[in-house]
């Protein structure tokens, strides 16, 4: 496919060391690295934030909030039980900023893509370096805000934004007066910027920066899928950009855009939040579905099957994928013609995203399978994500969602694509390239123990909140009629089993940079042939000093 | 625990229940008479995996689609199962060295594109008669109630000719003795209500909804309904329960502290005792209540009873 790529290593690389390589660095690799450090913490503290939440569902009342209130405010009686049902509800809202903000979306676009989007259009570096930089560098200080907001008076006699990720008003404005809403939002601005020129930075990167030869129907999926993600957050960040802005100066300016008793709109907000939240998504999921592309390819030892449909299928899901945002607000009082369209127009998607699971069994059928442990992972995304697939088809039925809408079954529906699905992909994109990003071969045991125990814990997690849903069970509720106990103990073991997998992971990269066991060029052989397996692993400091040239 | 009412006097009885027989309506009647008290299939119940038993037209529509959807979708789960089941175990590197090269099928790739269309549009049918249906009461209601979301009880209006109004909150324990509510089958933990909302059966009931501070949503899982109480809006729906009983739904959009304290009840009655109830609670809304309590105490011991 390319040409040699040798010989780097002989070059000057002008490398920094020390402290001043990791914070002055432009190099996308360092800077990949450092973002999938960052994201590794946050999905710890996110994690971390749903176990307390699992642990205080395991049973029926109020089990450990209100001492973790007292531990922390240093209250005890009705007020810690009240300050404790506050903090359940800013832990809610803390997990699902932390995972989306500072855990996917770190890990898929800033450190796989940052690492592997130049390396694989063969080139040396993203077309802006300086930029890259303080992309990520602005991520720590959103992430701080972020937690500090946990710490900051929200509504009276209460600590931390407890209106869910999001963040409706007017329960975010004159429902929670304290600055830890202010907080947040600037958290929010930052990763957003972050976000906005990161995506800036891929498709400068992308468009103009390929070697010689890879035209756009030549590159490889991944970068595909990074390409229409960075679109997708050049595009809608910004609508979330002014919608929070909208709240601040509600908040602190006198304004009214969505005060009704002034002649706002709370529902306006929703509209310009899930104009942005929607696409959200799939920019969670987007660069999952192209590692996914890869990995299935390299170990069945074919060519991705339907390349150019995988291609725009993926097109597809973010052009629609901005035309379907209402169907999150089926129950705000639409109107029954713009209900029916939303229906429609989100049923479409199911169409794209089947021809992508259907042509990723395609690329696995004829093949020569062999189920190392990335392909262990994929496969196991490929079913999560169907899973959570088909419940969608159901969720975007307006009239059966008016049973469903705010209850644990959407909860279980986007935690089997998002939970299940991108953070799947993660760990598959993470098996697979990590011989790669740091040259050295991970016990292959260690990590299907943690594929396994992680499999099991994550269904026993989300499967039986589908029952809870049906049942009628709400989702962000400290306690629940006991009728409810039943499921969500289940529900709470497989968390402990899932977050137990977690630790294994982590021990898995301990031992793997202790044993230092060679990965070479190529760990996975012929099926390998995009150009990031042509270079050494790691990866000299600067790659393809002389362009590779596409056949 | 299904059967608190076991007790009943069966001298008593049997004459009694050929009038109360008459006096309700067939589905009514059986339902009582399955489940001893007809307010017991109307709460979630342990280790539930479907939805609360349909207590409305538009309910039982929705658990019919949910069911046909699932026609669907888990013969495309499973098929999507087996495929990859079949792929490892066929095409693994063993016992298929050689990949075959191919990238490209169009006739497959029409199908999988197709086939999907056609299941979509299978399920839009169906499913847009349902959306359909919800908007649409089969005939102008005949009472109207507004409920009103407040951080954190509800608030409702009966707009009659004289209009009633009282609020609803969280059944506290200490207040479960006075209010004659000590069962726990009947009155769940976080369920019970002090005031429930009492409607006739068989009855069209316009239900406005807003809010008064942040947004809540106005539940009821066994009618089908669920609608969000903005405030600054009044958004309107309508159920129509055919099934005495007592019902509980729970707020369903995060409103803060207490979101998961503000249950959501409604008891449906015979149309003779929603008006004696509605008369006397004009000027005794606890006396009124404890009244009707005694009355369907008194109709559900007749039918079980009659078991």
């Amino acid at each position: 496919m390319a040409g040699a790529a040798t010989h780097h290593d002989a070059h000057s690389d002008h490398r920094p060391t020390g402290w001043t390589r990791w914070v002055y660095s432009t190099n996308h690799k360092d800077i990949g690295t450092l973002y999938l450090i960052f994201a590794i913490t946050a999905g710890i503290i996110g994690g971390a934030l749903s176990m307390m939440m699992r642990w205080e569902l395991q049973e029926p009342g109020i089990q450990i909030f209100h001492g973790l209130a007292g531990m922390v405010y240093g209250i005890d009686g009705d007020a810690a039980i009240d300050a404790g049902k506050s903090m359940y509800n800013a832990f809610t809202t803390a997990h699902g900023l932390v995972m989306i903000f500072f855990m996917v979306m770190p890990a898929l676009i800033g450190g796989f893509a940052n690492w592997m989007v130049p390396i694989m259009i063969g080139a040396p570096d993203m077309a802006f370096p300086r930029m890259n930089n303080i992309s990520f560098w602005l991520l720590p200080p959103a992430f701080l805000l972020l937690l500090m907001s946990l710490f900051m008076p929200s509504a009276p006699g209460a600590h931390g934004v407890g209106g869910g990720w999001t963040i409706y008003p007017p329960f975010s404005t004159s429902g929670q007066p304290g600055p830890a809403v202010d907080m947040a939002i600037l958290s929010l601005h930052i990763a957003g910027a972050s976000s906005i020129l990161g995506a800036i930075n891929f498709i400068t990167t992308i468009f103009n920066m390929r070697a010689p030869g890879m035209t756009i129907h030549k590159m490889p999926l991944f970068a595909w899928s990074v390409l229409i993600t960075a679109f997708l957050l050049l595009l809608s960040l910004p609508v979330l950009a002014g919608g929070i802005t909208m709240l601040l100066t509600d908040r602190n300016f006198g304004t009214a855009f969505f005060a009704p008793e002034a002649g706002g709109d709370p529902i306006l907000f929703q509209h310009l939040f899930w104009f942005f939240g929607h696409p959200e998504v799939y920019i969670l999921i987007l660069p999952g579905f192209g590692i996914i592309s890869h990995i299935v390819s390299t170990f069945s030892r074919k060519p991705v099957f339907g390349y150019l449909g995988m291609a725009y299928a993926m097109v597809a899901i973010g052009v629609v994928g901005f035309v379907v945002w209402a169907h999150h607000m089926y129950t705000t009082g639409l109107s029954l013609d713009t209900q029916r369209y939303f229906v429609f127009a989100t049923m479409v998607i199911a169409v794209p995203t089947g021809v992508k699971i259907f042509s990723w069994i395609a690329t696995m059928w004829g093949g020569s399978i062999s189920m190392r442990t990335p392909m262990l992972w994929a496969i196991g995304f490929i079913f999560l994500f169907t899973v959570g697939g088909v419940t969608g088809v159901q969720l975007a039925n307006a009239g059966l969602d008016r049973s469903l809408h705010d209850t644990y079954y959407v909860v279980a529906h986007f935690h089997y694509v998002l939970s299940l699905g991108a953070v799947f992909a993660i760990f598959a994109g993470w098996y697979y390239w990590f011989p790669k990003m740091f040259g050295y071969m991970y016990s292959s045991a260690i990590a299907r123990v943690h594929f396994w125990l992680m499999f099991i814990g994550v269904n026993l997690v989300f499967f039986p909140q589908h029952f809870l849903g049906l049942a009628g069970m709400p989702r962000r509720y400290i306690d629940y009629p006991d009728a409810f106990a039943g499921w969500n103990m289940v529900s709470s073991y497989g968390a402990y089993l899932s977050g137990f997998s977690v630790l294994i992971f982590l021990y898995g990269v301990f031992e793997a940079f202790s044993k230092k066991r060679i990965a070479g060029n190529n760990p996975w052989g012929e099926g390998a042939t995009t150009l990031e397996w042509q270079l050494s692993s790691p990866p000299p400091f600067h790659q393809w000093e002389q362009l590779p040239r596409i056949k | 625990m299904c059967m608190p009412h076991a007790d009943a006097r069966p001298s008593q009885g049997v004459r009694e229940m050929t009038i109360t027989m008459k006096k309700v309506t067939g589905a009514a009647a059986a339902m009582v008479l399955l489940s001893g008290a007809a307010a017991f299939a109307a709460q979630p119940t342990p280790w539930q995996t479907d939805f609360q038993p349909a207590a409305s037209p538009i309910m039982e529509s929705i658990t019919w689609f949910e069911n046909y959807t699932l026609w669907f979708i888990i013969p495309v789960t499973l098929l999507v199962l087996v495929l990859l089941a079949w792929c490892i175990v066929r095409f693994r590197a063993s016992a298929n060295p050689t990949p075959s090269r191919t990238s490209h099928n169009t006739i497959i790739e029409v199908i999988w594109t197709v086939g999907p269309v056609l299941i979509l549009l299978c399920l839009a049918i169906p499913s847009f008669q349902l959306l359909t249906a919800q908007y649409t009461p089969p005939e102008e209601p005949a009472l109207t109630v507004k409920a009103i979301g407040n951080q954190w009880n509800w608030d409702y209006e009966y707009q009659v000719e004289t209009p009633l109004t009282f609020n609803s909150a969280l059944l506290l324990d200490e207040d479960r003795a006075a209010a004659g509510k000590e069962d726990r089958g009947a009155y769940p933990r976080l369920l019970a209500v002090d005031n429930e909302v009492v409607v006739p059966v068989d009855a069209t009931v316009r239900l406005l909804v807003t809010g008064s501070d942040v947004i809540h949503s106005f539940a009821m899982p066994a009618f089908g309904v669920k609608v969000d109480a903005v405030p600054g809006r009044i958004n309107e729906t309508w159920f129509k329960a055919t099934k005495e009983g007592l019902y509980y739904g729970q707020c369903s959009e995060l409103c803060g502290k207490d979101h998961a304290y503000m249950p959501i009840a409604i008891r449906v009655v015979t149309p003779d005792q929603y008006q004696t109830w509605l008369a006397a609670a004009a000027t005794d809304l606890g006396g009124a209540n404890r009244a009707l309590m005694a009355s369907v105490d008194a109709q559900n011991k007749i039918a079980s009873a009659g078991e």
